[in-house]
């Protein structure tokens, strides 16, 4: 796919990391001229898709998520958020509001969030091998708001 | 993350400030739980005018907190919440359980 602008970057699934992962998307979207309201729903997103990585992908270990983005033709913003933990057997079943298999803790909303925030949601998923998630968003900017 | 508690007999005024995400829930939690134990109040006023960023990890901790307030008859009200947890709230349907005042 024709792309603009990327940037591509890894670090290890600390929860420390979840709001180094936002700065870093929104810092790469400002080049977009996005609304600040676009801004937050795309943070929210990122936010919500490395900590599925922090507590589902590498329960008890420290693993790698890497976290690319991309400035696509149309003013869209594509965000991967890829981890080679340890799957979703059942992605469909992850995917429905309020299930979570991450106890009270967990509201089991974050695939509902980052459905409800972005414009497409893709999530591929392999038992053992990892986890691909692939989100778009328009960015129509402050220069759409009049 | 910043807990800050206000008691006035019989209300508790939970003010949090800074981003509440996967990485702060825990100790945010601990820290309102730790507060509602002490002077179990009649109300709890959880202020978000002050939170500038929540993701879907702090609706977990806000119920968590009413039901807290529920096991010993009290209530609890969430208040002031600005846009961007605003619309997580609303995201994930927490209006229909949570009385949010703004």
């Amino acid at each position: 796919m024709k792309y603009d602008n990327y940037i591509k970057v890894e670090f290890p699934s600390k929860s420390c990391n979840e709001a180094l992962a936002r700065s870093v998307v929104g810092v790469f979207a400002s080049q977009m001229d996005p609304t600040l309201g676009e801004l937050g729903d795309v943070k929210t997103a990122v936010s919500e898709a490395v900590t599925n990585c922090v507590i589902h992908a590498y329960p008890d270990s420290v693993g790698v998520i890497r976290l690319r983005c991309r400035v696509l033709e149309g003013d869209l913003l594509e965000i991967l958020v890829r981890d080679w933990g340890c799957g979703i057997p059942d992605v469909e079943k992850a995917r429905t509001p309020l299930f979570t298999t991450g106890g009270e803790e967990r509201s089991g909303m974050g695939f509902t969030i980052m459905e409800s925030f972005m414009d497409t949601l893709k999530v591929r998923s392999r038992p053992g091998r990892g986890t691909s998630v692939v989100m778009t968003r328009r960015l129509s900017g402050k220069t759409a708001e009049g | 993350m910043k807990v800050i508690t206000d008691y006035s007999p019989p209300n508790l005024f939970i003010r949090c400030v800074g981003e509440l995400d996967h990485h702060t829930a825990a100790e945010t939690l601990r820290r309102i739980e730790q507060a509602l134990d002490r002077y179990l109040p009649k109300n709890c006023a959880l202020d978000f005018s002050a939170l500038t960023f929540m993701d879907s990890s702090g609706i977990a901790v806000i119920l968590r907190a009413q039901k807290r307030m529920r096991e010993t008859g009290g209530s609890l009200v969430l208040v002031h919440p600005m846009s961007q947890p605003e619309k997580v709230l609303s995201a994930s349907g927490i209006h229909r359980f949570v009385d949010i005042r703004y």
